[in-house]
């Protein structure tokens, strides 16, 4: 099969990669049948392990490992997260590939779980630390979007700091259907647990805002 | 077929270590790029400080009046500015906005959204500009509910669907085009005359799919939960009617993002920064160039070559008229 990354890309994957501090592993939930784009999405992490020691990859599928998709509330495939070194969840899911512009919040998701220091300044991380709701965050994004890894990254941070917040990339065209139901028609579409929208790559202050309407 | 852009970030651990900067660039897009390749070339301490590398270019398909490129895509355009300026080490701090700038004289403090404050011995303001709102009824209701102002963003949700495109300028035009492969029909709807490029109004000749409405002005924008229509007038007839559509797109130009230093500079009517010949604003050590200047063609070769002459002035002001240590 042809590769999905080229030199260039490849080379500088590698390179951000080296950013890494400890190892984290990713599970990739696709299914059998039809499945849009979770042949591409297994094969960018097959692609994308080699490029550094520290990633350990695991493939499931939805319906014969279903206590597992269950364990980590995965419904659709292709769906990836991915875990600490502790092989702990701390909320950060990607609903379709992360391609396109949004190989950067991918690439980002896996520093960050690896260790890496978020920066975000000392009064944020207590808010957040301080979130004591169940908080289900998606984000809905197209590939071509230059705006959403930013939107994917702040909600994935809010989830890495707080075990009760889970953060989703949502990738639109994959999943219209989804995106019709919620009515997305420009991206990052930001929903809070179903109740609340943020629309654009805002700071992160803006979501705390939303939260704390919960 | 996925085409992935992967972002090149450069080392910005620099940003906690450097106790004065002679200059910093607020702003990543064409402007403040430049502005960061001639300042360094020039030996400045010089750093950029940018929310999203490559501003407007991203939300451009092609560009294909860059010199020396006859056709380039927007993300590639931005990716090559950034390649040049990587190999001179520029520091870039992406991914957090400015929230405020404070002049405490002779010098600046800047502070980010994550949580730095560094002070710098000048600033330039490349913050460019922000899609321009029609400011009409429902406008914001239906934000994100059927209206967008990024063709290349959003045009997979009009899969199939009717939309409209407001706006008589490159950008409006190229928003159509991006729409092409996408909507079943497009209606371009503008107040006046084109402003457009000829050679870009040519390729409008030929999309079968497409209606042009000129004289005619948008004044309600119309739906339940998601936009079913626009209220027009048409200047000619002078006459209002409702044009069916699932989607608007708006492409009517960009209000300059010069909020945070609206208190600190002189602008005009439109909140464009006013600068001098030497692109310095009308606060000393304090300059601007790219789309947030009143200059009025906003283009990317004009904001590079803004960018270019604001660094070659801080080189001089720093030489010649700074105060400070
Ligand atoms: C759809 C479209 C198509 C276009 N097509 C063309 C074309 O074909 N040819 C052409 O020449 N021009 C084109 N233009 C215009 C061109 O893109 C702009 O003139 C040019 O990008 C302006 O550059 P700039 O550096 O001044 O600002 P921008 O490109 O707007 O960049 C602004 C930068 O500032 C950052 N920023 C803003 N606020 C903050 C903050 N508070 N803190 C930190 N960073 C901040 C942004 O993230 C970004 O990095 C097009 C524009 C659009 C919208």
């Amino acid at each position: 099969m042809a590769k999905l990354l080229n030199e260039d890309a490849t080379k500088q994957i590698k390179e951000v990669l080296q950013g890494m501090v400890n190892k984290v592993t990713m599970i990739v939930f696709t299914k059998k049948g039809k499945c849009n784009t979770c042949k591409e999405t297994k094969q960018l992490l097959q692609e994308v392990k080699p490029l550094n020691d520290k990633i350990n990859v695991l493939e499931k599928d939805l319906e014969d490992d279903l206590d597992e998709a269950k364990k980590y509330n995965v419904t659709l495939a292709p769906t990836i997260i991915i875990l600490d070194k502790d092989d702990k969840y701390q909320g950060l899911k990607f609903t379709g590939i992360p391609a396109g512009h949004e190989i950067n919040s991918f690439l980002s998701a896996i520093l960050t779980m690896s260790g890496k220091n978020i920066e975000i300044d000392d009064k944020t991380i207590e808010k957040i630390k301080n979130i004591d709701k169940a908080v289900d965050i998606k984000v809905f994004i197209t590939l071509s979007c230059p705006h959403c890894p930013g939107a994917v990254a702040t909600s994935h941070a809010l989830a890495y700091l707080n075990d009760n917040v889970e953060a989703t990339m949502i990738e639109a065209q994959t999943f219209m259907d989804l995106a019709r139901e919620y009515k997305v028609s420009g991206v990052p579409k930001i929903v809070i647990n179903d109740k609340y929208e943020i629309v654009g790559n805002q700071p992160i202050d803006a979501y705390l805002k939303e939260i704390e309407k919960l | 077929m996925f085409n992935f852009n992967v972002e090149k970030k450069s080392n910005s651990d620099i940003f906690d270590q450097v106790k004065k900067w002679d200059l910093l660039i607020i702003g990543g897009g064409p402007a403040g790029l430049n502005a960061g390749l001639y300042a360094k070339r020039k030996g400045l301490v010089v750093g950029i400080i940018a929310k999203e590398i490559g501003g407007q270019l991203h939300n451009t398909t092609t560009v294909d009046n860059y010199l020396g490129f006859n056709m380039i895509e927007g993300k590639d355009l931005s990716n090559t500015f950034l390649d040049h300026i990587n190999q001179l080490d520029v520091p870039i701090l992406s991914g957090t906005n400015v929230k405020a700038i404070t002049n405490i004289k002779p010098d600046f403090q800047i502070e980010t959204e994550n949580g730095k404050k560094l002070i710098s011995k000048t600033v330039l303001m490349a913050t460019g500009g922000m899609p321009r709102k029609l400011g009409i009824p429902g406008e914001d209701k239906f934000a994100n509910k059927g209206i967008t102002y990024c063709a290349t963003c959003d045009a997979p949700f009009f899969k199939d669907k009717e939309v409209i495109v407001a706006g008589g300028g490159n950008s409006a035009v190229e928003g159509v085009l991006d729409l092409v492969p996408w909507a079943k029909k497009i209606t371009l709807v503008h107040r006046s005359q084109f402003r457009a490029d000829e050679i870009l109004l040519k390729k409008l000749e030929t999309i079968d799919k497409l209606t042009i409405h000129l004289q005619t002005q948008i004044l309600a924008i119309l739906g339940d939960e998601l936009v079913t229509g626009i209220q027009v007038l048409n200047k000619k007839t002078n006459k209002k009617h409702i044009i069916n559509t699932d989607g608007l797109l708006i492409e009517i130009g960009t209000v300059p993002n010069s909020y945070l230093i609206k208190d600190l500079v002189k602008t005009n009517q439109k909140d464009e920064v006013i600068v001098d010949n030497n692109q310095m604003t009308s606060l000393l050590g304090m300059f601007a160039s790219g789309d947030i200047t009143e200059q009025p063609f906003k283009q990317i070769i004009i904001a590079t070559a803004e960018g270019a002459k604001a660094a070659l002035a801080v080189n001089q002001y720093l030489n010649q008229n700074y105060k400070g240590e």
